[in-house]
């Protein structure tokens, strides 16, 4: 059984979209239904992975491996083969992200109840968005990887180009050519590296580059040619990130795509970027990376506050939240450059955190958004009187964004910034300007919308029993990393260590 | 040439070409007398079933080792197998599309449209064939005059006529220029034999000529550019694939192309792979900037300018002038990769192109318009044509789980797996393919994000066939390429193409 389990798991939203074929369009009742419970099903199969996954086991664990592809190519030295396989596995990060993936799906379907129309072929593409994001996190290899990355892009397109707001065609196009470029550049690189070493796998690719010098140089490897794949490589996964300047394409799909969706797109999507960097980035080029710390500790600071002065400015919550997103992966490049096990950690519990944080206010702008038709900050006041619940999730998932104690966010960037202080102090106190300014905008917004005077809303329902559960669950999920992070941290602990080996501490 | 001699040739090695021959020869005799009224459609199937027996005569030779005969001027090898088959395949597909063609204008000249298909790929099955200058010409003019007759046969349209008129005049002029580039090889070695002009290449007199050498060959490589819609002989290509009608437009953008490519891959690498440069010791080498800089300027042309076409056909011309380029990109990567790189990709082209085409074919005659508008709401109105038409379009554009997807990798591999890699024709490739997303995902976003009256669309349980068998092979190449692949290797050992057997040098001094 458990030979088969991960691919079961990262296939298993097929099994929603077989049965959906069956459902005739215009019953939106068991369409809805049948959603949520589509993506139930990958989560049950991904607890049973976790039940089969040894916590604080060392390396990859679940491994499937088969020959999928060969090429034959006559070279001067002979017949040499280029195999690609079919290779996929779950170490400790990994294995976190795909829960983390399960969860906001299943909760992003809950909030999928909303969506007007075309429901079965909008779960269609979400299951197959799922089964993409599945993919990715469980892949061994580049060419595995960048087909996964690859068909969360298509599904994306079509469920903010169909389902979006007023501009949701320019949101999908660009969507489309932003991250067409990340890709594109991605295939050089993976296609590159490919021909010089002959493997895709990831430890196979990060073993070769360990070897010493005098041993690469017969594979035509240099320095620099080291360096310049890792540079293609976060200029590819900065778009997906997003990193200033390469951000706008985020802010217009949050704007503009269905609340569901951003969910999706800013709890698990972005965080693709940073698996990206702390995989391929640090985890295949440690010495490289090293060297280009200050410069993505740098990124991540001009991230944090450039982010955090737009989130100030903006008068749509929305887009309050789209450059909080930008603020809050800088974070992730602060903890990734500081290099040390700290910043290392407060990276990927940024990650989660922020995964579970943006999934949640997202989804109470969609529900505040569904009452009023407006995500103006103006249209809202006083909310609290009338809507206690939705006001009080809402207050608390601000104060978890702007990092109170005891919830995920503050681990996350208490931890980041611990690390950075270690090895850049500078840095890292300018960088603290952007958790002040975090406070200001996040409290701003929200005690605009829940307290002042009250105004007039079309509805004034409080939080519906479907969806007190997506905001309950998430909510619960992020108090329970702030209380005790040692569950995530045991379980990243020994491949954050074998990263950190390499980064030599 | 004595009854003896001729009896002493392998006749058996000619059989798919004799079949087609014989097929065409056939159905010319029985539309001539058949009464004017009567459907034409029978001469369809006959002329299916001749390239279905060709293909299947072929699958008899695989195992069939290389043999020469008539003189060396026809050829059976791995090359001239595997290629042919992607000829006929493209060919069957075409002749069903054919056979639904409701346009009252054709209906006329139906008869005649069968024979003269069958006798282009005769030409281009030829061509694959072919081991001298002479046939390969012959073969190429046959494939090309079928051709100019195919894309005028709507007599009563204007727009035919003038896609005719302009094919032949260009065609005509980049006849010339090939014939004008191969007089220049025949005038420095002597030879028509392509494997004779190879052995003479290593002449060092040749040392000498160095530049009439590259002379000969950009001017061969510029005209042989015509066929496959290549920069810079691209121009016809919009005109006439809009002119044509749709049958003749997807075999002019398939197997016609293909045919390009064979005849581009059997004359340039066979006869310059041993001649000398200007500087360096390799002709090929030395010409690589141009070829370069060639399939780069057809990668931008094609897609730059399909960006601005409201028109759904000549949108599918800059997209074919486009894959032109990215198949020429292989030539450059002189490694052993080139004849399977292409060979796959015009596999996978062909199922994405000739799927395209298909509802290209079944909307433009329901709605009586080319504008790309007819896609409006394609996907409410008709999903079981929006979602093939969307995996042909993303296989175009080069998007995983899809045939296209694996053939630009493996165009990749080629281009990035040398020493120093080719980094900026992978980056001219990649950024086009990107602009290629905005019209490609254009068609998409018409499908399924606007919404269109217009009835169901009514589609021919041929076309049907052919639909699903495009859009079925689209994506299980996309997943499981080692099936083709596997195929190509198992039965296909391309050193053959470079073998030059015993007989040449015993018929040699016979003539």
């Amino acid at each position: 059984m458990n030979a088969w389990l991960l691919s079961i798991l990262i296939f298993s939203p097929l099994l929603g979209v077989l049965v959906l074929m069956f459902v005739p369009s215009n019953d939106e009742k068991s369409i809805k239904w049948l959603g949520v419970l589509g993506t139930l099903f990958p989560l049950g199969i991904a607890l049973v992975v976790l039940s089969a996954f040894k916590m604080g086991g060392e390396g990859l664990q679940l491994t499937e491996k088969f020959s999928w592809i060969s090429y034959e190519v006559f070279q001067s030295k002979g017949q040499v083969s280029y195999p690609i396989f079919y290779e996929v596995g779950v170490n400790g990060l990994s294995m976190v992200l795909i829960l983390l993936t399960a969860v906001v799906s299943v909760l992003a379907a809950i909030a999928s109840f909303s969506i007007k129309q075309n429901w079965k072929s909008y779960f269609i593409l979400f299951f197959l968005l799922e089964m993409g994001m599945l993919g990715v996190f469980a892949a061994q290899n580049l060419f595995l990887f960048f087909i996964f990355f690859e068909v969360t892009l298509i599904p994306m397109f079509f469920l903010i180009g169909r389902w979006g707001y007023l501009e949701k065609e320019k949101a999908a196009y660009s969507f489309l050519i932003y991250n067409g470029v990340g890709s594109a550049i991605l295939l050089i690189v993976f296609v590159t590296l490919f021909m010089k070493t002959g493997t895709m796998n990831f430890e196979q690719l990060a073993y070769t580059f360990s070897l010493p010098q005098a041993e690469l140089n017969q594979l035509f490897i240099t320095k620099g040619f080291k360096m310049g794949m890792l540079i293609a490589l976060l200029v590819a996964f900065a778009v997906k990130l997003p990193v200033f300047p390469l951000h706008s394409w985020m802010v217009r799909v949050h704007v503009q795509a269905p609340p569901a969706i951003v969910m999706i797109h800013s709890g698990i999507l972005l965080k693709i970027g940073a698996y990206g960097v702390i995989v391929f980035g640090a985890g295949m080029f440690p010495d490289q990376f090293k060297s280009l710390a200050f410069i993505i500790g740098l990124f991540g600071v001009i991230n944090l506050l450039y982010g955090a002065f737009l989130a100030l400015t903006q008068t749509d919550v929305k887009r309050v939240l789209a450059y909080s997103s930008v603020s809050h992966m800088g974070i992730v490049l602060i903890g990734l450059a500081a290099g040390n096990e700290s910043g290392m950690m407060g990276a990927v519990f940024q990650v989660v955190s922020h995964g579970l944080i943006s999934a949640l206010l997202f989804f109470l702008v969609g529900a505040l958004y569904e009452r009023s038709g407006s995500s103006e900050l103006s249209a809202f006041g006083g909310v609290a009187k009338r809507m206690p619940i939705l006001a009080g999730v809402f207050l608390a998932g601000g104060l978890a964004s702007l990092g109170l104690p005891g919830m995920s966010g503050f681990i996350s960037e208490f931890m980041a910034f611990l690390g950075l202080f270690e090895k850049m102090p500078v840095l890292a106190a300018v960088g603290t300007l952007g958790l002040i300014l975090t406070a200001v905008y996040v409290l701003r917004a929200v005690l605009a919308i829940t307290f002042g005077a009250e105004k007039e809303l079309n509805e004034t329902r409080d939080l519906s029993s479907s969806e007190r559960v997506p905001a309950f669950v998430l909510l619960a999920a992020i108090l329970f990393i702030g209380i005790y992070p040692a569950w995530l941290s045991d379980m990243l602990r020994p491949t954050l260590d074998a990263i950190l080996l390499g980064l030599g501490g | 040439m004595d009854l003896d001699t001729l009896l002493s040739f392998k006749w058996s090695v000619m059989a798919p070409e004799f079949i087609i021959l014989g097929v065409a020869t056939l159905l010319s005799v029985i539309d001539l007398f058949m009464k004017k009224e009567s459907s034409r459609k029978p001469l369809a199937w006959l002329a299916g079933a001749g390239v279905l027996g060709a293909l299947a005569a072929i699958f008899m030779q695989l195992d069939t080792e290389v043999t020469s005969i008539l003189y060396d001027t026809y050829r059976l090898d791995s090359f001239s197998k595997a290629f042919k088959i992607l000829l006929l395949l493209g060919t069957l597909l075409v002749l069903v599309l054919a056979a639904s063609y409701k346009k009252e204008d054709i209906e006329e000249n139906r008869g005649e449209f069968y024979y003269l298909l069958l006798s282009a790929l005769l030409g281009a099955m030829m061509m694959a064939s072919s081991a001298d200058l002479i046939t390969l010409f012959v073969g190429l003019e046959l494939l090309s005059l079928a051709s100019y007759i195919m894309a005028g046969l709507e007599r009563r349209n204007k727009r035919s006529n003038e896609s005719a008129f302009k094919y032949v005049v260009s065609g005509g002029i980049a006849t010339a220029i090939t014939l004008f580039g191969m007089s220049y090889v025949f005038g420095l070695t002597g030879e028509t034999n392509l494997f004779l002009i190879a052995q003479n290449m290593q002449d060092p007199e040749l040392l000498k000529h160095g530049f009439l050498l590259m002379f000969a060959f950009l001017i061969t490589f510029a005209g042989l550019t015509f066929k496959i819609a290549a920069a810079p002989l691209h121009m016809w290509a919009p005109d006439v694939y809009e002119g044509a009608p749709v049958p003749v437009t997807a075999f002019l953008s398939v197997v016609s192309k293909t045919a390009g490519f064979v005849i581009l891959l059997r004359f340039i690498i066979i006869t310059f792979i041993a001649a000398p440069g200007i500087d360096s010791e390799s002709l090929l080498l030395e010409v690589q900037p141009y070829v370069m800089i060639l399939a780069a300027a057809t990668m931008i042309i094609g897609n730059v300018t399909a960006l601005r076409q409201r028109n759904i056909k000549r949108m599918f011309a800059y997209s074919s002038i486009a894959q032109a380029g990215y198949i020429l990109v292989p030539f450059v990567s002189n490694s052993s990769l080139l004849f399977e790189l292409i060979w796959f990709y015009l596999l996978a082209y062909l199922f994405m192109n000739i799927g395209a085409f298909t509802i290209i074919q079944v909307l433009t005659a329901q709605e009586k318009s080319n504008d790309i508008s007819i896609f409006r709401g394609l996907f409410k109105r008709s999903p079981w044509l929006a979602v093939p038409m969307t995996f042909f379009l993303l296989s175009l554009a080069g998007i995983p789980i899809t045939a296209g997807f694996v053939g630009k990798f493996g165009i990749f591999m080629g281009a990035l797996g040398l020493e120093p890699a080719h980094y900026w024709l992978a980056a001219v490739m990649m950024a086009t393919t990107l602009v290629s997303y905005v019209y490609y995902f254009n068609v998409i976003a018409v499908m399924f994000f606007r919404d269109g009256e217009g009835a169901k669309v009514a589609v021919p349980s041929g076309l049907a066939a052919v639909l699903a068998f495009c859009a079925v092979s689209t994506v299980i190449l996309g997943v499981m390429p080692d099936l083709a692949l596997d195929f190509f290797y198992g039965n296909f050992d391309i050193n053959e193409f470079f073998m030059n057997i015993e007989a040449v040098d015993t018929h040699t001094h016979d003539h």
